[in-house]
């Protein structure tokens, strides 16, 4: 589904992505894991489209995304989750999944039509609320919602742009317990469905979820396998998990 | 949409608006349909600008200028077709075309090399802009430079549509208010409008959803360029005269004043907020020439204490009003 040959870049001195190979398998969770200053959201926003990459390509359900736009690889079928949360503040929770069906539904140069009493772009909303069980806050004003409602709302947007692709940043982050076991069940339902390159901090949240699992250590992928693979791997014990140990 | 004091209150602004003719045939004070017809001229030119700094979050400081713009197109074609003697350049159904597309090329030009930058470069970079046209103003001498040139005559729509007649321009220009508010309406409530105000609230979102922010923003400059570029063709008509200061950087000034004192991003608020800096200008300066004196503190007060301008006060005094079924409805959400 989305191959990554070679990806590099710089910043300076430093090298945030190392020449990364990755490849995510259609239908698969793939998580990316590593410690703080990995390069995880670096990488992110790299395949997003959102910083330009200095060498290496990004094949996307088959074609080359490389040179494409942020917007342009949205509407291709790629759609991300932010690390910090990253919504309308001042839109409702309805009004914030509308926008982005409304963004997938074509061009948004129509200049009269009300587009709050559309269908076309409220009965998708409504659904891609109820998949992340948020359906009963769709009224409320999203700077209003909790936290946890803010996280599920992101994965509502991305939803509601009926993705190929989820490039998720730390769907987890700042959550508590209940909050992250609510996430992981949202995630758990898609799978299958949506091909999803997670980016997650809590171990539990990833081993519960991914498929295969990719170690990023100071930008450079030292190891991709099943979990029980990770688990097991020496050189990951010793760069990440082993910290905890040490 | 209940009927709240936010729509009473413009709507009876728009009603005394509508009806300043009558009252000044009335008490038989003529003076009056000129000041308020320059009112709702500047009301329309506030209305476009908060289209950019309201809703799309774009502080263009370089709106006057096409102001000027809609106003030389009309004071030109009306030098050439009386110097020249190219009649069809006095009338109106060429001159306003003419405006609007003027100052829609002026708007694509402009926006397109500044909506490039962000923050205060957007501004400085607007502002720039607009100097440049006001000094191409003041240099042309054969358009009266500085001195700004007077018109010989108005607008000609047929025998219909006089607006020597100072009443009938008065109307021309409220209609054509009336227009701006509604097609404003649709506009901030249609897709696009939805763009724009999402741009405003989460640019790099917008982007990450799938809407490429850029195009949006251009359009919606455009689309503000052009309506006060119409203003700006009825302001020559109203002064019978156009000069540089009509764009002058203080004008542009005024303009943004008048949308925040009125209400940012709401629909009747620049037009409330010109009628205010209007009126308050108008009193102000019958007692002192030092009126900006007063102004400035009374500008700095509305601002701090009542968020949202004038537009933000009535909802205040609203909420005031309506306390108790509003405390109660905000426990109902609570629960």
């Amino acid at each position: 589904m989305l191959e990554v040959k070679g990806m590099q870049k710089r910043f300076g001195g430093i090298v945030a992505t190392d020449n990364v190979h990755i490849d995510v398998v259609k239908g698969e969770i793939h998580a990316i894991i590593g410690p703080n200053g990995a390069g995880k959201t670096t990488l992110i926003n790299q395949l997003s489209g959102e910083m330009k990459s200095d060498t290496g390509t990004v094949l996307f359900d088959g074609s080359d995304i490389t040179r494409e736009s942020a917007s342009s690889r949205s509407l291709l079928g790629l759609a991300r989750s932010f690390q910090i949360t990253s919504i309308f503040q001042d839109f409702t929770a309805e009004d914030n999944v509308a926008l982005a069906v409304q963004a997938h539904d074509g061009h948004s140069f129509r200049f009269w039509k009300p587009a709050r009493s559309d269908a076309r772009l409220r009965q998708p909303a409504r659904t891609a609320l109820e998949k992340v069980g948020l359906a009963e806050r769709a009224d409320i004003v999203a700077s209003n919602l909790s936290h946890g409602e803010q996280r599920q709302l992101e994965i509502a947007m991305a939803l509601a742009t009926q993705p190929k692709m989820l490039l998720l940043d730390e769907p987890m982050a700042g959550m508590g317990t209940l909050e992250s076991g609510r996430m992981v069940d949202t995630l758990k339902s898609l799978k299958g469905d949506i091909t999803i390159l997670l980016i997650e901090h809590d171990m539990d949240a990833v081993f519960a979820l991914a498929d295969r699992i990719t170690v990023l250590v100071y930008g450079r992928a030292i190891a991709t396998g099943s979990p029980d693979e990770i688990r097991a791997n020496e050189d990951v014990r010793q760069a990440y998990l082993g910290d905890d140990h040490a | 949409m209940t009927l709240s004091l936010r729509t009473i209150v413009p709507a009876a602004v728009l009603v005394l608006l509508g009806l300043v003719p009558v009252i000044a045939g009335a008490i038989d004070e003529p003076f009056y349909i000129d000041l308020f017809s320059r009112m709702l001229i500047l009301a329309i030119g506030a209305s476009s600008l908060n289209l950019l700094l309201g809703y799309g979050g774009m502080v263009s400081f370089g709106h006057a200028v096409y102001l000027g713009i809609g106003a030389y197109v009309v004071g030109i074609f009306s030098f050439h077709s009386v110097e020249d003697g190219i009649e069809w350049m006095a009338s109106g159904y060429v001159q306003i075309p003419a405006a609007l597309i003027a100052s829609a090329v002026f708007g694509l030009i402009i926006g397109a090399i500044s909506l490039r930058t962000r923050g205060v470069y957007f501004i400085m970079i607007t502002l720039a802009f607009a100097q440049m046209v006001y000094f191409l103003g003041v240099g042309i001498e054969y358009y009266g430079a500085d001195d700004g040139l007077t018109l010989y005559g108005r607008s000609e729509f047929g025998d219909w549509l006089d607006l020597n007649e100072s009443s009938t321009l008065y109307y021309v220009c409220f209609v054509a208010l009336l227009l701006t508010l509604f097609v404003s309406y649709k506009l901030i409530n249609s897709r696009f409008g939805i763009a724009i105000r999402s741009i405003k609230s989460n640019e790099r979102r917008t982007r990450a959803i799938g809407i490429p922010s850029y195009r949006y923003r251009l359009t919606c400059f455009v689309i503000a360029a052009t309506i006060c570029g119409f203003a700006g063709a009825l302001l020559a008509n109203r002064t019978d005269f156009v000069s540089p200061d009509m764009m002058h950087w203080t004008r542009s000034g005024d303009l943004i004043i008048m949308v925040v004192l009125g209400g940012m991003g709401t629909l009747f608020g620049p037009l409330l907020g010109t009628v205010g800096f209007l009126l308050v200008e108008e009193i102000l300066s019958s007692y002192t020439e030092y009126w900006q004196l007063f102004f400035g503190p009374l500008l700095i007060l509305i601002v701090i204490f009542g968020k949202g301008g004038i537009d933000g006060l009535i909802q205040a005094l609203a909420n005031l009003v309506e306390r108790k079924p509003k405390a109660a409805a905000q426990s109902r959400d609570g629960a």
